[in-house]
């Protein structure tokens, strides 16, 4: 909402400082993003009074104008042809600086020397007229500084409003909060040019005459309140100045007198009004109903709409003529040739604006405001106002009182507020006075109603409902900063942290300490298989599915990061993955953690000689074992189809690791991955082992595998014959000769008692118990040396 | 073979000690051959034929000959060490030299803020919980107080996967469902990922996360609202922080308030970050709307609280100057890299 300061102070009758306007009004909860100036770039330009015009003696095309600055009178050469002997100018002496950035020098011009500029509309971003210079119609002397003299100077202040406030969209409003604090009345100020008086409106049922106009009112649902006003003999034209300056100030392009008044109505009391052309009413007859089967409508935007049963249409005896509170029609907008005005001031219903507005995919002031609510109880007041400022602005007389159809006045109840809540709620003592106080300078009625306060609220507060409402009204108004900042004992949270955030940091701690920076993805992504959740309303087809899966981001992650020539990569995520329902529903959630890692295994050091070792897949192995194990899911990570796997009990797969396919640059190193299920799995707590005390026995072991024959089985053999005597088991070696049918791996072997010394015999026989097993099960034999 | 008798061999290996510790590339490999050869290595071949000797001079001759072993090796490991880093060519070694690393991992600055934010709360006591991102209208929107048909529905634009079921647009929900289960007192801060229907640019992205703080209890009032969220903003940022609170509007706090602190940037000046306002917007938080207690079956009679939410991506952009959200996805290894702790 655009808000200019000097509306503001002409409703407060004060003047206000645009920087401290914005400070109180952001501790009002109406924070200003930003302060624009409003012609204040003219502070240099003065008034005035052109004493003789001359022709320019070396010149035929200039003239000499003597120009009387207020202390004296100077020469100055002008080029305009304009510029009459009696009449006031705008002048930018020597050393101003235009709005354009010109500075004004004195200089000769054809051999006469020219002290200063008079300036033309164009060149003070006044208008676009460059031809003439801009004659002033001014009572000031001269001298005076153009910006006293017109009320054209101004600050608009852009002010972030809260859907909840549809009162701070007009400069009532926000006048209002801010006399509040400043502790001062708002009034309306005068018209120029007010004929006085006004007819009140004659309050109805549901239809009533204004102007030979018939005014009937069926959709009491979406309308449940609705004037007219007739206003005969109007001449449109451009406003005035006053009213044209008002409505830029705050960014609005003035374009007929009749509408710029509606316009500021909108702007100065919250209430949209549109205005129509009497003679292209048919009938003349107005009529508030829901739009009928197959009618259309041309706005004034030039778009022809539909206008079906689910819209409140303003219609004359045959058809639609406005969409009501969002867009009035072409055919019957007010022109050049209108002479008589029918006035429409209405109150439409929020929830119907709103679905219309969404299904029309269009938004307007008076839209914007209806859907939060205008003030249903000020109406009567704001036509009459209107109806003045429109006689004032382009003549005309008012035929007769307006028509007021309000079939169901509304009555809102009282709020009864206990002082006693107001202490309990903010921890803090208000006296019952103060409260008063508070609530009725924004304009709520108070008074004591059995030890309580009973508050009426007005109706430009819609947001107000219950007690609670009040007491942030109290709070807002006595100042957030001025509440003390104080502990209280505090009692135990009765909810237990989750466990899955445990597991969570465990896991990102083991894998950044093994060296893997945590990467975020995106969870929206493009389709990944027909398990994908699809969103109904994407941005674009690149995110419109939620990932079943962090690998894909991941290497996205990594081919980025190959784009900028990073060789050594090694990401992981902790993130959520979706799987679609089938038959729909909700989709099934889950955590996963994923990880990539390509190029260097460490970095490269001096002393490698220039020689290093890229990732290979036994690293990922291991990560994806270090990860199984921070994660605390069960199992074990077993081989299959090329790749490493784990299942859950019931052998669903939850995790896996392999070389994944990239885009890969020819100079990047191949690149690994894991993904697994973030289970929340308590780890199971950690038993200690007594410290061995006597020797351990080690005994190397070379065994001849046939092909089939894997370490895993042999592995178990080992443990299963190697009994309790058997600590460890470390697989350190691995020999392919070309004449070997299978191939030679090494196993060391402690064996150790806890309680004797082991004796070489006591190790031979378990050795011996072990190798008959693999020669007899698997075939396996010990090589020779 | 020289010396017949394997204990002459043996003091012959041990004498030749001395020499290969002065040893240059060259000599070293040939001792290395000489002595530890697999085929004819010296001490190679004494330990082979310890089987033939008698069975009292076998265990003194192995010992010996294993002893000696471990000596050459050690001595010869020892050499060449020296030989690589020129402690003896007369060369000194470079201590200036590199050391050898190891790559450090990244916590992502975003995750370390969460984190860091979660820890103060719970000096405060709140615990650490989580939801669900998929949710459903009711949970997102109209046990919040927020309902549909309103323009404060507008303020969060929502992606919908089905009719009623959405990508959850804050973390607010998850106040919904803990206040469902639990009876107060509750004191519970809620980090996770949110989505809003906004284009991907430098101040926006389609999901992003956030942490949702409520705290519900006989007592609670305005004034402990304000204390705990000035303690944690102090602590976040430092003692002597100016924390201001402003009146603001959302649907399931009354009243509401947004939290901000004084700029990190120019400390309160006024500069570009902060827009000449001096002061920086960290959160929205208020006091727990009555309707919300009464939609989770809470009365709001007897119970009152206050709940917050924040942006870790914005507070981490402000904590460590980054200019655009984007990189906050975008997993360029050099940008995490300098997160390492």
């Amino acid at each position: 909402m655009n808000v200019s300061i000097n509306w503001l102070s002409a409703l407060l009758d004060i003047k206000l400082d645009p920087d401290d306007v914005a400070h109180k009004l952001a501790m009002l909860g109406a924070p200003v993003e930003a302060i624009e100036p409003v012609h204040q770039n003219l502070a240099g330009i003065i008034i005035v009074e052109v004493e003789r015009v001359e022709q320019h003696p070396n010149a035929d095309r200039l003239t000499l104008c003597h120009v009387n600055n207020g202390t004296e009178v100077v020469e100055v050469v002008c080029g305009a042809t304009n510029v009459q002997a009696g009449k006031k100018y705008p002048y930018a002496a020597m050393g101003t600086v235009l709005p354009g950035g010109l500075e004004i020098k004195g200089r000769k011009i054809r051999g006469i020397r020219s002290n200063g500029m008079l300036c033309s509309a164009s060149e003070l971003e006044l208008g676009t007229d460059h031809e003439g210079i801009l004659e002033l119609d001014t009572d000031a002397p001269a001298g005076t500084p153009l910006l006293d003299a017109l009320p054209i100077g101004d600050f608009c202040l852009h002010v972030e409003v809260t859907p909840n406030r549809p009162d701070l969209l007009c400069h009532k409003g926000v006048a209002r909060d801010l006399g509040a604090v400043l502790r001062r009345p708002v009034k309306l100020p005068p018209i120029p040019g007010d004929p006085g008086d006004s007819h009140a409106p004659v309050q109805t049922k549901k239809s009533g005459v204004v102007g030979g106009v018939e005014v009937t009112l069926e959709d009491v649902e979406g309308c449940p309140r609705y004037l007219a006003a007739v206003i005969e003999g109007v001449t449109v034209g451009p406003s005035p100045d006053w009213l044209q300056a008002r409505l830029r100030s705050i960014g609005q392009r003035p374009i007929n007198n009749v509408v710029d008044a509606t316009n500021y109505m909108l702007f100065e009391v919250n209430q949209p009004m549109h205005a129509f052309d009497r003679a292209k009413l048919r009938g003349p007859k107005i009529i508030i109903r829901r739009g009928g089967e197959s009618e259309t409508l041309t706005l004034l935007d030039g778009e022809e709409r539909t206008v079906d049963s689910t819209v409140t249409a303003i219609c004359d005896a045959e058809h639609p003529v406005a969409i009501g509170g969002v867009m009035g029609g072409r055919d019957s907008e007010v022109s050049q040739q209108t002479t008589d005005v029918v006035l429409e001031c209405a109150y439409f219903d929020a929830k119907r604006i709103r679905a219309t507005r969404k299904a029309m995919k269009m938004s307007t002031e008076a839209s914007y405001r209806f859907e939060r609510g205008t003030d249903l109880q000020g109406m009567a007041d704001a036509i009459q106002r209107a109806v003045r400022l429109i006689i004032a602005v382009a003549g005309g007389t008012e035929a007769g009182p307006p028509v007021d159809l309000y079939p169901k006045p509304v009555k809102t109840p009282a709020i009864f507020l206990r002082p006693e809540r107001v202490a309990h709620l903010l921890g803090v003592e208000i006296s019952q006075k103060d409260i008063e106080g508070y609530l009725t300078s924004l304009g709520f009625a108070a008074g004591p109603k059995n030890g309580r306060l009973a508050v009426h609220v007005p109706g430009w507060r819609p947001d107000v409902a219950r007690e609670e409402d009040l007491i942030e009204e109290i709070a807002r108004l006595r100042g957030y900063d001025s509440f003390p900042t104080e502990m209280r004992p505090l009692r135990p949270s009765s909810v237990p942290s989750d466990m899955a955030q445990v597991t969570e940091a465990r896991v990102r701690r083991v894998l950044t300490a093994l060296g893997l920076n945590e990467a975020r993805t995106l969870s929206l992504g493009p389709a990944q298989g027909k398990e994908a959740q699809a969103v109904l309303n994407p941005l674009s087809t690149e995110e419109a599915y939620l990932r079943t899966d962090l690998i894909a981001g991941l290497i996205r992650s990594a081919e980025r990061n190959w784009a900028v020539r990073e060789r050594n990569i090694r990401l992981f995520e902790v993130g959520s993955v979706f799987h679609a329902k089938d038959g729909g529903g909700m989709p099934v959630e889950g955590r996963h953690v994923a990880g990539v890692i390509t190029g260097a295994r460490r970095p490269p050091h001096w002393s490698d000689g220039g020689k290093y070792v890229d990732f290979d897949r036994w690293d990922v192995k291991s990560l994806f074992e270090e990860a199984v194990q921070a994660v605390g899911a069960h199992g074990t990570v077993l081989e299959e189809e090329g790749r490493w796997v784990l299942r859950d009990g019931n052998g669903e797969l939850c995790g896996w690791a392999d070389e994944v396919d990239a885009d890969r640059p020819a100079w990047a190193a191949r690149l690994f991955g894991f993904e697994l299920d973030a289970v929340a799995a308590p780890k199971p707590l950690i038993r200690f082992q007594s410290l061995p005390v006597t020797p351990p026995v080690e005994r190397d072991l070379a065994l001849l595998l046939p092909a089939e024959v894997t370490a895993r089985q042999v592995e178990e053999v080992v443990a299963r014959r190697g009994g309790k005597l058997l600590e460890s088991t470390r697989l350190f070696d691995e020999f392919r000769g070309k004449d070997m049918k299978g191939r030679s791996v090494a196993w060391r072997l402690v064996f150790r008692s806890p309680d004797r010394t082991l004796r070489d015999k006591d190790v031979d026989v378990v050795l011996r118990r072990i190798l008959e097993e693999l020669k007899e099960r698997l075939g396996v034999e010990r090589r020779e040396a | 073979m020289s010396e017949a008798f394997p204990n002459d061999q043996l003091e012959a290996v041990a004498r030749t000690i001395a020499e290969l510790r002065e040893a240059d590339a060259v000599r070293l490999t040939q001792f290395k051959v000489e002595l530890l050869g697999r085929k004819n290595g010296r001490l190679t071949q004494i330990l082979r034929s310890l089987s033939t000797l008698p069975p009292d001079e076998r265990r003194a001759v192995g010992q010996r000959a294993n002893q000696l072993k471990r000596e050459v090796e050690e001595a010869i490991a020892a050499r060449e060490k020296e030989l690589h880093t020129g402690a003896k060519s007369g060369v000194a070694a470079d201590l200036s030299m590199p050391g050898r690393q190891v790559w450090r991992g990244a916590i992502h600055p975003v995750t370390a803020v969460i984190d860091e934010i979660c820890e103060i709360f719970r000096e405060l006591g709140f615990s650490r919980v989580t939801g669900p991102e998929v949710e459903t209208e009711e949970y997102n929107f109209t046990k919040l107080n927020i309902p549909l048909d309103h323009p404060a529905a507008d303020m969060q634009d929502t992606f919908y996967l089905s009719p009623g079921v959405l990508l959850r647009t804050h973390t607010s929900p998850v106040q919904a469902r803990t206040m469902e289960r639990y009876k107060p007192p509750i004191r519970i801060v809620v980090p996770g990922m949110v989505y809003r229907r906004d284009a991907f640019d430098a101040s926006h992205s389609p999901v992003f996360a956030q942490i949702e703080g409520l705290a519900v209890d006989e007592g609670i009032t305005f004034v402990e609202f304000k204390a705990a969220l000035d303690y944690f903003a102090k602590r976040f940022f430092s003692p002597d922080t100016t924390v201001r609170f402003r009146p603001s509007y959302f649907p399931f706090t009354e009243p509401s308030a947004e939290v901000e602190v004084q700029c990190q940037m120019c400390k309160g000046g006024g500069c570009a970050t902060c827009q000449y306002t001096g002061f920086l917007e960290i959160m929205g938080a208020g006091m727990v709307h009555p309707a919300v207690l009464e939609n989770c079956g809470i009365d709001p009679e007897r119970y009152s609280g206050y709940a917050f939410g924040m942006g870790p991506e914005r507070i981490t952009m402000l904590r460590y100057g980054i200019p655009d959200i984007r990189m906050l996805f975008e997993n360029d290894m050099r940008f995490l890299q300098q997160f390492a702790e």
